[in-house]
């Protein structure tokens, strides 16, 4: 029997094989959708680029070269010009793909799961629970997510990590009011009813049952955020309190590329090619798995 | 098995229940009927202990139920929904679905008492890693009664099984009931507004109306019209059908 009629067996024998099956089914669907693919194969260049940063680079991120500064593109030796210090525009912009890499990962797996679990439980508890956990939230949105972040990186120090956590810390209010929303729908279904007859703890309820509901909607909201992600830890590190110089951050390469925007518009320009492509990137992925990650959609 | 007495529910300031008593033996099937809105799903919610706060007393196989029951009560007793659409997680494939209760009440060997609930309820194994999207509606109520029966329970609470489903399923979905209540000697209770289906499953009957019992009976005399209450005659004559003059008569 050939691997693929194992895999699309309509009977499979063993959980394993159906558990294969099922994620090779989501793959076909996945390979399907042309926009999805597109935003894979953007996310898997930017690994690429990331891990092979060091071979890719024409040049030091961080050497300067006064002489050769503000280079236009296409000049020999600088693909995509030098900036105002006379770095390469291009290795800057390799390096900086492993930054932006880790801020977005680092926000993702801190701020989803918190917002999904602050979200389900206050949902599916109601009560005190929830109106304490949805209070909290709320002291949350009402402040400016930049000012906040700011104010967040002012107290325990400037740095890369600590802006991390200051974006994780203000991004997840808006997850947690997203799937609080989904939960309360889901919470009076029969699934639920009997899932509870059952026996199962209220933990295990909002994990098994409540959660798997709430996740798609979440990833969405995740992939539309990855864009203001970039630009707030950008924001932080023009502000000096993100990413620090000479770090090739990309949204630090625009905000110092700023002032020579009306002569030598490349500087800023390029970053923020790059920013549009990976946030692109990401939403188109994030689009095509939440079809994928949900059956009924195939 | 289940002995009820005077249960009251509120919602809000509606009274659903207004004191409803009964009490089924062991192994006996008891049916509730009465008209949408008549309390008969609160009733046995209540049993379920889906409901949080209500009145009265009420015992399950000789021990009060209070209101919060501990695990091992609830391998005694399960319940089948009137939605099978709704009463599945829509993630979850069969397998899935199966599983859970094994794995809460940490039963050994799931892996035959599933593939046995398959079979039981006259599923092979080829449905068993599907979704329920991917099935029937009297498909997914006969997973949906796998998923009530894998734990072994003695009593199954019944609430409308086959309204939604199609008329040449109900039948189906019926029988298998009936079997798996004789093989299995359950003690049911079944709520439904078909006095046919009650007919089929049950042997004692409770008419209800706005939220109590007008009149508790059993099937043969239902059977021979020996019924007192005029809204039990009333339901009677519903189920023959429309009836015309009866209708003018009525009016």
């Amino acid at each position: 029997m050939s691997v693929d009629a194992w895999l699309l067996a309509e009977a499979p024998s063993s959980r394993r094989q159906a558990r294969l099956g099922e994620a090779y089914r989501a793959w076909l669907a996945f390979r399907r959708k042309p926009l999805a693919m597109v935003g894979l194969v953007t996310i898997l260049a930017l690994l690429a680029v990331a891990a092979a940063a060091p071979l890719l680079a024409t040049h030091s991120p961080i050497a300067q070269d006064l002489a050769a500064r503000l280079l236009p593109p296409g000049t020999a030796g600088h693909l995509l010009g030098t900036d105002e210090l006379g770095r390469d525009i291009w290795s800057r912009l390799v390096y900086g793909a492993r930054i932006t890499l880790v801020i977005v990962t680092m926000v993702v797996v801190l701020v989803a799961p918190l917002g999904l679990l602050v979200g389900c439980v206050a949902g599916y508890a109601g009560g005190w629970l929830d109106s304490t956990l949805m209070r909290v939230t709320d002291i949350f949105l009402a402040f400016p997510r930049l000012i906040l972040a700011l104010a967040f990186v002012a107290a325990i120090g400037p740095g890369i990590e600590n802006a991390i956590i200051a974006i994780a810390i203000t991004a997840w209010p808006p997850y947690a009011r997203l799937a609080r929303a989904e939960t309360i729908t889901i919470r009076e279904s029969d699934f639920i009813a009997a899932a509870r007859l059952q026996g199962a703890s209220a933990a295990r309820i909002v994990v098994r049952q409540v959660m798997p509901l709430c996740l798609s909607s979440v990833i969405v909201r995740v992939t539309l955020d990855m864009a203001g992600i970039i630009l707030t830890a950008a924001g932080l590190g023009f502000l000096g309190l993100g990413a620090q110089p000479p770090a090739p951050e990309w949204g630090a390469m625009i905000s110092s590329g700023r002032s020579y925007i009306l002569d030598q518009w490349w500087v800023a320009t390029m970053p923020g090619i790059a920013i549009c492509v990976v946030s692109l990137g990401f939403n188109l992925l994030g689009d095509g798995l939440r079809d994928v990650l949900d059956p009924k959609q195939r | 098995m289940i002995e009820a007495e005077d249960l009251t529910v509120s919602f809000g300031r509606v009274a659903a229940l207004r004191g409803v008593s009964f009490h089924v033996e062991r192994g006996g099937s008891f049916g509730l009927v009465g008209e949408s809105g008549s309390g008969k799903t609160t009733v046995l919610r209540v049993v379920a202990g889906l409901i949080p706060d209500w009145g009265g007393r009420l015992s399950l196989a000789g021990e009060t139920v209070l209101a919060r029951s501990p695990r091992r009560f609830h391998r005694r007793l399960q319940m089948v929904f009137q939605d099978p659409y709704g009463s599945l997680h829509p993630r979850h494939t069969v397998d899935r679905i199966l599983a859970e209760p094994l794995a809460i009440h940490r039963l050994p060997d799931p892996e035959r008492r599933i593939a046995r609930a398959l079979d039981d309820v006259g599923l092979g194994p080829a449905f068993r890693f599907r979704y329920p999207h991917q099935l029937s509606g009297g498909q997914r109520q006969r997973v949906a009664i796998a998923r009530a029966l894998v734990l072994e329970p003695e009593i199954l609470l019944l609430d409308e099984p086959t309204s939604a489903l199609d008329v040449s399923v109900q039948a189906e979905i019926l029988k298998l009931l009936v079997r798996l209540k004789v093989e299995r000697g359950l003690t049911t209770v079944l709520v439904s507004h078909n006095l046919a289906v009650v007919a089929m499953l049950c042997d004692r009957i409770a008419v209800m109306r706005e939220g109590v019992v007008v009149e508790e009976t059993s099937v043969s005399a239902l059977r021979e019209e020996r019924v007192s209450h005029p809204y039990t005659r009333q339901l009677l004559a519903a189920s023959r059908g429309y009836d015309p003059a009866l209708a003018r008569r009525d009016l």
